[in-house]
């Protein structure tokens, strides 16, 4: 029934966009579920077992790990976001909690965030122009919280020519501007 | 004119020539060239007035260090004041004009001042403007501000944009010369990230202006090959145009890059400049130094400048700037620009050396013992006036004079964290001091190896040590061979003969009298010396005039020049636009906006939105017909509590609390109970702060045993998430909870009204009577099978709901309600509607929430629970916090319905005069009432409790406004809270 109801992008539009600058190209991501996924206190043995039973990784600080259902990065001690397909977990919370039962506190993140892949080649030109994480010494898989323009954002290298980037979603458009101006300034 | 004292050599492109305009003339130059070098070539050697006396000047330096050559760059919104000729990259098509000179350069009629010398020294307007007192702001001022002179803003809007960013490295050079050329070499082999920054457009600094060999080749070219390397070095970046203007904490150095300076116009997208914020591990400061001049009767005539300016006219951009020039040095180095100005045919008229002995110069009128002790030249050098061995004078025809004191290491970026720099005897000179930025050492001239050998060998030295450092594997290289010569100076500052002025720092008008009138006065210490007499503090800094400024006090206290100490520099090294600081923050782009949910929807039914912190929010919704937002704002109301209201309040913060221990973290941090909450309803929640003023507001839900939902005002969702974690993490670590923000994850609207239920009832799928979903009930629903939240929250006194749907259905959320509430006459109201209907409720929000309010104020006393212990409860008890005379809200109404209540007035009693003393308190909030039909407010009253139905007078002395007004109880509208519950 939940399908009857039409939704909107970040961006305010019915399917993501994808915009192409020089060599650059930023892709809005609507297709990813999201939610946090925090340790209660005394349960880190039993917490690690459920997420290895249920193939849920749970990556080091500053870091991503990819999964075959879910994937997840690092966002701050005993806590990670979890990153599942919408289409198969758009309640995602309803996956996970019957996994982690009282060993975790989880909550949806899906619309709190608006999800940008951008690729190409140089982007270490590009977001020393944004950020301050040296993206040219850190290894593929990095994840933090940094800031551009204003906004804090989650940053993670997947590899020197893919960065994901998690920004507020009601700043989608902000983001992306910053994003776009900047591309355009160094190509 | 037509490049008339254009010689050979240099290195400008003769192929391509540019086309300027200085003042309104047309001149060429050559691509290579300087605004400055260019003017020179063109025999323009006047190029501005001086700040205090409008003296005629014309450039001292060829660098940044330059005090005179400020000038008006480009025209239109892009002119830009006080650019540095010396430094502005010549382009096609660059207009300069000069500035501070009224009506024309050559003939300014505020040169008045300069005949009024002798009243306007040192302190004059610290003596002069004395009285009467109220004529500082209004007359003396002003009138001081039109004189003084600087360039002028245009007022228009800079088209430009800015840029910043962020440079990680492992070394940092400060400087391309030869101890930063071969820093970088030895750096950039052994694999180190290397950034080499030069604010030149050229990089290989004086090796640029010298004709000494370095490896057998000429310095230029040696330099130019070394860059060439760099450049093709993966792990080098070179940064010319780019100056290091400050040293911050942990090895971050700020850099301006001028990336479009150069150009008439940016490309497309481009920056014009770009502020880079540098991380660096190591960092060598090889920043050169700068020739100090000796001061001298009429030394600051145009004509007049260092001997290595100079030097670096003829050899690097092939200008002599004279036809015929003389020397003064007190050292070796100014006998070398004589040698070089001769051997590219210049007529060197004489050498006056002020030293005695040693060889004379072959080829050349060495006149040793000998000093200069004036000048003649209204607008330009025409002669000078030599004290010769003997005693006789001699006037020596020269249209240009080069003067040479000695070099001044520049260290400047290494005063930044206050480190005083050393004096050294030998070179006559401060070096860098113990106590620098850390993880910065310095190389070459700027560490007081003044001769190339010493620049290539001290370059090699500190890389290799930065890198031994950071754990690189390096070994010293073979050096090339250089030049290494000795400094032999023997220190002149300024030449005692003659009763007229001679100039230090000739930006700021501060001559030797100046320094003796200090002294004379005793303000003989550095830090009074530079505030008196204004030594230093011009925009260059005092680059060329400091230590002339401190050696002259010292001779004159008879102290050493270490004993007299100096000022400290401080960031920036240049000045930096406020353009290049601001960024990209400006007009639109100054902050994001975050958008609500209904926004699109909103924007589409013509809403007007005001912004709340970062986000949009309607702040009325126009319809046909009403011509004033007063009449938008009453029909929101009246709608509202006729029928239905609906509200976007996704903005109020939302965090998710969960843990075993969250009941218990609740009762902490709020001052009323939660841990007894049940599961499926909601509380109103008051916060404190530690000392027991207000903190923060709002409802929070129990969606589970171990699983809140907690709501915050919107101004302070992000302090409120923050003070949270601080709670969870430092005073109580040990508890199970954990926070997330869900703010921006849920589309929330209130629905308000008294059809709020049966509008509701049609779209969600569970049953929500009053039975079956009380006031103050909260639970997960859904909508048409789409999962949701409801919350029974009211704000405006009505029967009210919150519905919460995911984000991305926010916008078909809102087509719905409207859709369902068609039948109802269902309206969209704002901010506006939204305060009128808070105020008329009684309900305190950002006016009252004011950060100096307790619980007791806001007439919430008894929800600060005594039971328990929470943040504030022990400090709210403060007897001075409950005192019956305290600060009680009430409502305000005026005695005449027909009246206007002024926001922001004072009450007074009727009858008492009105004055601090009688201040009763203030009105936090008025709007006008629909319902009501006339203005209300809250405000704090003393003892306002106990004035219930007093009439008292409203004053406010900015709208002048004094209104007879009611004081009445805070809750306007519904009293008894029957309608919320219905």
């Amino acid at each position: 029934m939940a399908n009857a109801w039409k939704s909107l992008t970040a961006l305010g539009q019915d399917t993501a966009q994808v915009v192409a600058i020089g060599p650059y190209q930023i892709s809005e991501r609507f297709d990813v579920a999201l939610a946090s996924l925090a340790v209660r206190r005394g349960q880190n043995a039993a917490f690690a077992m459920a997420a290895q039973t249920a193939g849920v990784p749970l990556p080091p600080a500053s870091s991503f790990a990819a999964g075959e259902v879910f994937s997840a990065f690092w966002v701050t001690p005993e806590m990670w976001f979890i990153e599942a397909d919408f289409a198969s977990h758009q309640d995602i919370t309803a996956h996970l909690k019957p996994l982690f039962g009282d060993t975790a506190s989880i909550t949806e993140q899906t619309d709190a965030w608006v999800r940008f892949d951008v690729a190409g080649t140089g982007l270490a030109a590009l977001f020393e122009r944004l950020t301050n994480i040296d993206l040219v010494s850190l290894p593929d898989g990095f994840a933090s919280r940094t800031v551009i323009e204003h906004l804090g954002v989650y940053l993670i290298k997947r590899s020197a020519t893919e960065v994901v980037l998690y920004g507020p979603r009601s700043s989608a458009l902000g983001l992306l501007h910053a994003l776009q101006v900047t591309a355009k300034s160094i190509i | 004119m037509s490049q008339s004292n254009r010689i050979s050599g240099g290195q400008i492109d003769r192929k391509t020539s540019l086309q300027f305009t200085f003042d309104g003339r047309s001149y060429v130059g050559h691509a290579g060239d300087t605004l400055a070098s260019a003017l020179l070539a063109n025999g323009v050697r006047l190029m501005g007035r001086s700040f205090k006396y409008h003296r005629p000047r014309g450039p001292l330096s060829s660098g940044s260090e330059e005090p005179n050559a400020l000038v008006h760059l480009r025209t239109g919104a892009r002119q830009e004041p006080n650019t540095r000729a010396t430094v502005a990259e010549l382009f096609d098509g660059l207009h300069a004009t000069s500035q501070n000179a009224w009506p024309s350069l050559k003939f300014d009629a505020m040169s008045i001042n300069d005949k009024l010398n002798s009243f306007l020294t040192a302190g004059f307007y610290y003596k002069t403007f004395m009285w009467p007192a109220a004529f500082w702001e209004k007359v003396y001022e002003p009138i001081i501000r039109r004189a003084a002179g600087l360039g002028a803003l245009t007022k228009d809007e800079d088209p430009d944009e800015y840029d910043k960013g962020f440079i990680h490295c492992d070394l940092l050079i400060i400087g391309a010369g030869p101890a930063g050329l071969m820093a970088a070499l030895m750096a950039g082999r052994a694999g180190a990230r290397v950034v080499l920054a030069d604010e030149d457009f050229r990089m290989g600094g004086r090796l640029n202006a010298e004709t000494f060999e370095v490896g057998g080749v000429a310095g230029a070219d040696w330099a130019s090959a070394v860059v060439a390397e760099l450049a093709a070095t993966p792990n080098v970046r070179l940064m010319n145009r780019t100056t290091i203007v400050g040293a911050f904490d942990h090895g971050i150095y700020s850099a301006v890059e001028r990336v479009s300076d150069h150009l008439s116009v940016p490309a497309a997208g481009k920056p014009r400049q770009t502020l880079w914020r540098i991380y660096s591990k190591r960092a060598i400061l090889a920043g050169g130094a700068t020739e100090r001049p000796i001061a001298f009767e009429n030394n600051d005539r145009p004509g007049v400048m260092l001997a290595g300016a100079l030097r670096a006219y003829a050899n690097r951009w092939g200008v002599a700037v004279g036809d015929r020039v003389a020397m003064f040095t007190n050292n070796d180095d100014g006998l070398r620009t004589a040698r070089d100005l001769l051997a590219k045919g210049v007529d060197v008229a004489a050498v006056i050396d002020s030293r005695q002995g040693g060889d004379l110069l072959p080829g050349i009128r060495h006149l040793q013992g000998a000093q200069v002790i004036d000048s003649s030249g209204r607008l330009g050098l025409k002669s000078v006036t030599v004290r010769l061995a003997d005693g006789k004078t001699e006037t020596i025809s020269c249209t240009a004079l080069g003067v040479s004191g000695g070099w001044n290491p520049n260290v400047n970026i290494t005063s930044h964290h206050r480190s005083r720099p050393e004096w050294r005897d030998d070179i006559a000179a401060f070096v860098p001091g113990t106590g620098g930025p850390a993880g910065l050492s310095s190389a070459g001239a700027a560490s007081g190896a003044m001769s190339t050998h010493g620049a290539l060998a001290t370059g090699q030295a500190q890389a290799l040590a930065a890198l031994a450092d950071l754990g690189f594997a390096a070994k010293a290289d073979e050096l090339p061979r250089a030049e290494d010569t000795p400094i032999v100076i023997s220190p002149l500052w300024f030449v005692h003969e003659g009763k007229g002025r001679a100039w230090i720092d000739q930006q700021n008008d501060v001559t030797v009298k100046d320094v003796k009138l200090a002294h004379q006065e005793n303000f003989i210490a550095v830090e009074h010396l530079k505030r008196y007499t204004t030594l230093g503090m011009a925009t260059d800094q005092g680059k060329t005039g400091n230590v002339l400024g401190i050696a002259i006090m010292a001779e004159l206290t008879g102290q050493s020049i270490p004993a007299t100490g100096t000022t400290i520099y401080r960031p920036p090294y240049t000045p930096v636009a406020m353009g290049a600081l601001a960024g990209r923050s400006r007009g639109k782009d100054f902050k994001p906006f975050r958008l609500t949910p209904s926004h699109q929807w909103a924007a589409e039914q013509g809403a007007i939105f005001v912004e709340v912190g970062n986000w949009l929010r309607t702040q009325w919704v126009p319809k046909a017909g009403e011509t004033t937002w007063r009449q938008s704002v009453d029909r929101e109301v009246l709608a509202t509590r006729r029928s239905i209201g609906i509200c976007d309040v996704t903005t109020l913060g939302k965090i998710d609390i969960q843990g075993t221990d969250a009941g218990a973290f609740l009762d902490k941090v709020y001052a009323n109970t939660f841990s007894t909450l049940a599961v499926g309803k909601c509380r109103y929640g008051l916060m404190l702060r530690e000392d027991g003023i207000v903190f923060d507001d709002g409802t929070t839900a129990r969606m589970g045993t171990h699983e809140f939902v907690m709501t915050t005002t919107t101004a302070n969702a992000v302090t409120v998430f923050r003070h949270l974690e601080y709670c969870r993490q430092v005073l109580w670590p040990d508890m199970d909870v954990q926070i997330i923000s869900t703010t921006e994850a849920w589309a929330q609207f209130s629905v308000a009204g008294p059809n709020a239920r049966s509008l509701l009832q049609k779209i969600v799928d569970q049953d929500i009577s009053d039975a079956a979903f009380p006031y103050m009930g909260a639970g997960n629903i859904t909508i048409g099978g789409l999962r949701g939240r409801l919350f029974r929250i009211s704000f405006s006194g009505e029967l009210a709901y919150e519905i919460a749907v995911p984000t991305r259905y926010g916008d078909a959320m809102i087509r719905k309600l409207m859709a369902a509430g068609a039948e109802f006459d269902a309206i969209v109201y704002g901010t506006e509607a939204l305060g009128v209907m808070r105020i008329e409720k009684g309900h305190v929000a950002g006016g009252e929430l004011n950060g100096q309010s307790t619980a007791l104020n806001m007439g919430l006393g008894k929800m600060v629970s005594k039971k328990k212990d929470s943040i504030g409860m022990v400090l709210s008890q403060r007897e001075g916090m409950n005192r019956d005379e305290g600060y009680r809200l009430v409502g305000v109404r005026p005695v005449d319905p027909t009246g206007s209540i002024s926001a922001g007035s004072h009450f007074m009693e009727i009858g008492a005069p009105v004055d601090l003393a009688s201040d009763g308190g203030w009105l936090t909030s008025k709007v006008y009432s629909p319902h009501l039909g006339c203005d209300i407010a809250l405000g704090y009253l003393k003892a306002g409790d106990q004035k219930i139905g007093r009439k008292m007078r409203a004053v406010n002395f900015l709208t002048k406004t004094d209104t007879l007004v009611e004081i009445v109880s805070p809750h306007f509208f519904d009293p008894q809270g029957e309608r919320l519950r219905g």
